[in-house]
């Protein structure tokens, strides 16, 4: 068995009956990574939520490492280590005790080797006996990090490590995230940054409205809609697409001077070779052509709006 | 049982009043020691004795409890509520640890702290006056049932709670003025017949009275009365505690 997470026809309505996550399911493997990405209030921290126990479950079913999170939830949060999306410290506690602190919590040794391993590989160890409320931001979510891991977790949610963080601190947190994996944690990251996704990520999960729409290996989601876009400018003006290129699913643009042609470079035929041939032989005659990439964001979009 | 959890929370507590001792200790202590000077010297030495118990001695008990059923509501609501306000709680609720492990935790640590000053004053007590106690191991149990319960309804307080208004509302109108007339500082007889019967609707004069017969051997009220009332009490705090948990209300959405 190597699902470590199993959500099954996971609801979830608060309480004033808004229902945040409707019959998901969703099934995650040991030691990937998976990016949840989704639009603001689509549902990401509910699923989260729901699955750690910091938020009741409507109907359905979690199971993490084949156990009920509600029936054994002693073996399942042992398993599961969580940053959640807002920094929530406490102000004048030191580094390190915070730390220490969040591994009792879950009933573990104290183990000062491990601790100082941690905080050195977080690069907090010169701030260990500092206390929380000087830490810049970016060091603080660190803090976050090093206390969801006190405890050697086998799965690790991070809720969009990176939102507002700057690029260099970014990066820092990608290069953790993919030493994690490489120790084995399994990783569920949300964010909606798309690149963050496309950089990090095993396999890409697009939450809308609690609902999942899709997930799937990353390099076959790019492949699959890594769709571009060839803008041909025409010499004379064109009222309609005739229909010998109706097939093409050509848009005409700028008042019938140019019409735009999507093609997916996935695909083992882009055509756009039959394409001009097919206008030559009606005697269309192109005046300049070029080519856009449609970025991820607008692929992003594009599913989100279907 | 997550013993280490419990053992984190009510470490975690403790040490918490330690960075705050002034606040945490000396504060309770230097009032117990004025009201001492007022009610005690002062004004006690030209008051009877009553029930052949000098005025200063006959008021340890009761002061004893007044701050202590503070002490016990304002440690157990702020410490549960703090992690509310920052939001630390997510910690506690993705932990391996079940509800009753986490009010142990809470309540275990108001409840020591509010004993501790509660012996505390007892012994400072001994400095201005002479105490005999007759019932000295019921008056330790006594005392800290009192400081569980109040713990225990200051959990509730502080879960309850939306913001700082409303943590601090409650102890402020209702638990100060029934502790205040709860007969700390005289015996309900000795207050005018109509106020007499309206006294013994507040529960804190049960209280009182069988600590105060604990020392003296003697109460307002039977000592069975008390020993009933503060059962009562408690169960309700225990009650409410379970509601909470079960339902999640206000801990989990
Ligand atoms: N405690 C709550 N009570 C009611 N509605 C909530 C609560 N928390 C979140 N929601 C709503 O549920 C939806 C999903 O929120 P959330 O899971 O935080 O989304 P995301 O993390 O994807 O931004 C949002 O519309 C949000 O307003
Ligand atoms: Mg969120």
């Amino acid at each position: 068995m190597s699902e470590i997470i199993n959500v099954q026809n996971l609801v979830k309505k608060y309480d004033n009956n808004f229902t945040a996550v409707k019959n998901l399911n969703l099934k995650i493997r040991q030691g990937e990574i998976i990016a949840l990405l989704g639009p603001n209030g689509a549902g990401k921290t509910t699923l989260i939520s729901t699955i750690c126990g910091l938020s009741s479950i409507t109907s359905g079913l979690i199971k993490v490492n084949g156990l009920d999170v509600i029936k054994d939830y002693r073996k399942t949060r042992e398993l599961i280590g969580l940053v959640p999306q807002e920094l929530a410290l406490e102000p004048f506690e030191k580094v390190i005790n915070s730390v220490k602190f969040s591994r009792r919590l879950f009933g573990r040794k104290d183990d000062n080797e491990y601790i100082e391993k941690l905080l050195t590989k977080l690069q907090l160890y010169d701030k260990r006996d500092n206390i929380i409320k000087s830490l810049s931001g970016g060091m603080k979510r660190r803090v976050m990090i090093a206390k969801a891991l006190s405890h050697n977790p086998q799965i690790l949610f991070l809720d969009e490590p990176t939102a507002g963080v700057d690029v260099e601190l970014r990066k820092d947190m990608w290069s953790i995230i993919k030493e994690l994996k490489n120790e084995g944690v399994t990783i569920i990251l949300t964010t909606h940054y798309i690149e963050e996704a496309e950089m990090i990520a095993d396999r890409i999960g697009i939450i809308n409205h609690g609902e999942l729409l899709l997930i799937e290996e990353k390099k076959e989601l790019i492949k699959r809609m890594s769709v571009k876009t060839l803008k041909v400018k025409l010499k004379k003006t064109l009222d309609i697409i005739p229909t010998k290129l109706k097939k093409y699913n050509l848009k005409l643009i700028d008042e019938g001077k140019s019409f735009l042609y999507y093609y997916n470079t996935g695909k083992e035929r882009t055509g756009i070779t039959s394409l001009l041939s097919d206008m030559n032989k009606i005697g269309i005659n192109l005046f300049d052509i070029q080519t856009e990439e449609t970025s991820l964001e607008e692929i992003f979009v594009k599913i989100i709006k279907e | 049982m997550n013993i280490r959890g419990i053992h984190a929370i009510y470490r975690y507590e403790m040490n918490r009043s330690f960075r705050t001792l002034i606040q945490s200790l000396v504060s309770p202590v230097l009032s117990t020691i004025l009201y001492f000077i007022v009610f005690g010297a002062a004004i006690g030495s030209r008051m009877d004795n009553i029930s052949n118990v000098s005025y200063g001695a006959f008021i340890v008990p009761g002061l004893i409890m007044l701050t202590v059923q503070m002490q016990s509501v304002n440690n157990a609501s702020f410490g549960i509520y703090f992690p509310k306000f920052i939001g630390t709680t997510y910690e506690l609720l993705s932990a391996p640890l079940s509800f009753v492990e986490i009010v142990i935790g809470y309540v275990g640590a108001a409840t020591t702290k509010a004993f501790s000053i509660g012996l505390i004053i007892l012994c400072t007590s001994y400095l201005f006056v002479d105490l005999d106690i007759k019932y000295p191991f019921f008056m330790l149990c006594f005392l800290l049932i009192t400081c569980m319960t109040f713990s225990l309804l200051g959990f509730i307080i502080g879960i309850v709670s939306d913001n700082f208004e409303q943590l601090n509302i409650v102890p402020m109108l209702i638990i100060t003025p029934l502790v205040f007339l709860g007969g700390s500082f005289y015996t309900i007889d000795m207050l005018p017949p109509f106020w007499q019967n309206f006294a013994l609707l507040n529960p804190i004069v049960y209280l009182i009275s069988g600590f105060r017969w604990s020392f003296f051997g003697v109460g307002d009220v039977p000592i069975f009365t008390s020993i009933i009332f503060m059962l009562i009490f408690t169960s309700i705090c225990i009650s409410i505690i379970w509601y909470i948990f079960k339902t999640g209300y206000k801990i989990k959405n």
